[in-house]
């Protein structure tokens, strides 16, 4: 049997999984190998990539074959990868995340060496309406359930992996519901959004948002793999900023679009590659949801960058907008120039006009 | 240069200068015994009053309009003078605050209240619809709790939730806190109304945020009469409805809050309603549609609330840390405080309909 221990992370060509593999090989004793069907695009540092798909029996074989006894399930999709055929690609998204989370708990539940499970969840598990609280606890769930899309997904990989925690007490399961990460350089539906040179806004709401800095997104998962945390947690920055800030904060002009025709409006953006929003999105953007980390915060985990910081940070990366700090400085400062030329001028007429008299 | 807008305009004017009205014909009046003149009487001095200083201020107005016309900078700053505003100062601080807006750059709450919002915008403008319109008079200020969470029952009326607004602006008006209301669904489901609440504090009518509330230590106030009291016809006003299932009780005696009862005389007849129209209102989605004798006729001045004299009673707390651990999962104890809340609401509303002079004076 391996006498060092061997950790396993799914879906390693995403990045947060990437640099989580990579943490978790640089300063720990354990072994991490990194699972996917792509080849990962970041660097994987000391782990190393073994390609598997996860929605195929041969992933058994690797969590047997390798003697791995920490399973950390990221091989979690909330944007379909491939833009093109967006039917197929949420279709393999869905696949990925329901058989694959399947797959891989069974070959698990079959893996004697096998002692923690670690999933990657999500905020998206509590929907989001005009019915919910203002702050959603583990016990709570959404009070108007998400039926389709990425927050489905999760509502089932988490109800399996409870199935599982059922079926194998023995094994240490842990769940995080990450909140929307944003950060220098992350990519995801959130950051295009708000990176739109003109952003569409649903009238007459302003959604709080959350967000999770990747950097404490790896740190929270390098402690439940690290210490023995059973259960659910909410990992996010316990403060919150509204949409309208965090638009203005990128310095972005906002249109407002009446709820009714949000979905509409988020097709055609669709059709133009410039963002991809779900219903279960819109919904989100609408009565933001925020989540009480007060649990994981008792078991130890303190995130290093709040909210705003999380989202200075992307806006100190990110493209600057048409209304940005600087420029509308800069117009200012144009303005007060053009002002100060006329005046010059007009001193200059009157001078002139007073040499002719 | 004359300070157009100085307080004095408002005030008294000198009884002597008063012009002999339509009610004064000449050589009949009939003077009493004494020669001096009599102290006039609230409703002459009132209509006097007036009529004074509504002269006045028309006077004042046209050359207040000159003035500006002529040269504005110094217009403003001359009306800034008297009121004790430093004009440059407040132009500086203006521009912070749009700086600071336009930026997204001030925080709010996870529950998405904005403090600064509230207090530099919000407040100020409810604050001459609470002083002058509808003159608020607020009774038992003493027992607004301080320091400490606290749960602020009310009674609900006029067809519009603005006794809420009310409410928030005396409270933090006479203690500096922020009463955070407790809203229904329908008002975060409504576009603008749920933006605006979230700002200005108010968070859905929910045990998980009432509790989250008062463990924070915040003032909490909840108007469990919910839609069926703002709803309630002009023949109903001042008798209360059902106060809920009690929720608000059972979350105030487990987290071991004091319950102040608030009781609001004039705010049932800011809106009367006449009739509801069900069929309408279903097809609209909103819990009732309120036909007054200005909506909807007159369109939007039908939102102009008749401008009734309001009492705002603040109640002696009503104590739950003595209940017995576990009560508030006893229907019993829950019913029975529910119902002293609704009775002490009750009784005050009518003590103070019995010493109310009139409705609007």
């Amino acid at each position: 049997m391996a006498t060092t221990p061997t950790v396993l992370v799914t879906g390693v060509s995403r990045s947060l999984a990437a640099r989580f593999a990579r943490a978790a090989a640089a300063d720990t004793v354990c072994e991490v190998i990194g699972v996917d069907m792509t080849p990962p695009r970041d660097d994987l540092g000391r782990a190393t990539f073994v390609r598997a798909d996860i929605r195929s029996p041969a992933i058994a074989k690797v969590v047997q074959g390798r003697g791995v006894d920490t399973v950390v399930h990221m091989a979690i999709v909330a944007t379909p990868a491939g833009e093109s055929g967006r039917a197929s690609a949420r279709e393999t998204a869905k696949e990925i995340n329901v058989i694959g989370t399947m797959q891989l708990l069974a070959a698990c539940q079959r893996a004697a060496t096998f002692r923690k499970l670690v999933v990657q969840s999500s905020v998206s598990v509590y929907g989001a309406s005009p019915r919910d609280p203002a702050a959603f606890t583990e016990e709570d769930s959404a009070r108007v359930q998400p039926r389709t899309g990425f927050g489905h997904d999760a509502i089932e990989i988490e109800s399996y992996v409870r199935g599982f925690g059922r079926r194998r007490p023995d094994v240490v399961v842990t769940t995080l519901r990450l909140a929307t990460l944003l950060g220098a350089g992350v990519d995801s539906r959130l950051a295009r959004y708000l990176s739109l040179p003109v952003v569409p806004r649903v009238l007459g709401f302003d959604a709080r948002l959350q967000l999770l800095h990747p950097d404490d997104a790896v740190r929270a998962l390098e402690l439940v793999v690290r210490e023995d945390l059973p259960g659910t947690f909410n990992v996010a920055a316990p403060d919150v900023v509204t949409l309208s800030q965090a638009i203005r904060r990128m310095g972005r002009p906002t249109v407002g679009v009446p709820r009714g025709s949000a979905p509409l409006v988020a097709s055609l953006f669709r059709s133009w590659r410039a963002a991809d929003f779900s219903a279960d999105q819109i919904d989100a953007l609408t009565y933001g949801r925020v989540m009480d980390t007060s649990r994981f915060t008792e078991a130890g985990f303190v995130p290093c960058r709040s909210t705003a910081e999380a989202l200075a940070e992307f806006v100190a990366t990110a493209q600057p907008g048409l209304l940005s700090a600087e420029r509308v400085e800069g117009a200012a400062g144009a303005v007060a120039r053009f002002a100060e030329r006329a005046d010059r001028r007009a001193d200059r007429h009157a001078a002139r006009r007073a040499g002719r008299a | 240069m004359p300070s157009p807008a100085s307080p004095s305009a408002l005030t008294a004017a000198p009884t002597d200068t008063l012009p002999d009205g339509p009610d004064v014909p000449d050589g009949e009046l009939v003077l009493v015994e004494d020669p001096v003149r009599p102290p006039p009487t609230p409703e002459e001095s009132l209509a006097a009053r007036l009529g004074a200083a509504l002269r006045d201020a028309g006077a004042s107005g046209r050359r207040f309009v000159r003035a500006v016309a002529d040269d504005p900078v110094s217009a403003v700053r001359s009306l800034a003078e008297p009121l004790g505003l430093d004009p440059d100062a407040a132009a500086e601080e203006l521009t912070a605050f749009l700086r600071s807006r336009v930026q997204g750059d001030y925080p709010v709450d996870a529950f998405g209240f904005d403090v600064e919002l509230t207090e530099l915008v919000f407040l100020p403008l409810l604050r001459p619809l609470v002083r002058s319109w509808f003159r608020v008079e607020l009774r038992g200020a003493e027992n607004l709790p301080t320091t400490g969470p606290a749960l602020l029952v009310s009674n609900h009326a006029g067809a519009f939730p603005l006794d809420g607004m009310v409410l928030h602006t005396v409270v933090f008006d006479e203690i500096g806190r922020h009463p955070r209301m407790l809203g229904a669904d329908l008002i975060f489901s409504t576009p603008f109304s749920a933006d605006l609440a979230r700002k200005t504090g108010t968070t859905l009518a929910c045990p998980e945020d009432a509790e989250r509330l008062l463990r924070a230590g915040e003032l909490v106030s909840v108007f469990p009469e919910g839609f069926k009291g703002l709803g309630k016809r002009f023949a109903d006003r001042y008798k209360l409805q059902r106060f809920g299932r009690g929720g608000f009780v059972s979350t105030a005696v487990r987290a071991s809050v004091p319950i102040v009862p608030v009781s609001i005389v004039g705010s049932e007849e800011i809106y009367p309603v006449l009739g509801r129209l069900p069929t309408l209102a279903r097809a609209l989605g909103w819990p009732y549609f309120p036909l007054t004798p200005t909506f909807p006729w007159l369109g939007p001045l039908g939102a102009v609330p008749l401008p009734s004299k309001w009492v705002i009673e603040v109640g002696e707390a009503i104590a739950t840390d003595e209940l017995p651990p576990g009560a508030a999962d006893d229907p019993m104890v829950v019913f029975d405080v529910t119902d002293q809340v609704r009775e002490t609401i009750q009784q005050t509303l009518y003590t103070l309909l019995m010493q109310r002079r009139g409705t609007f004076f």
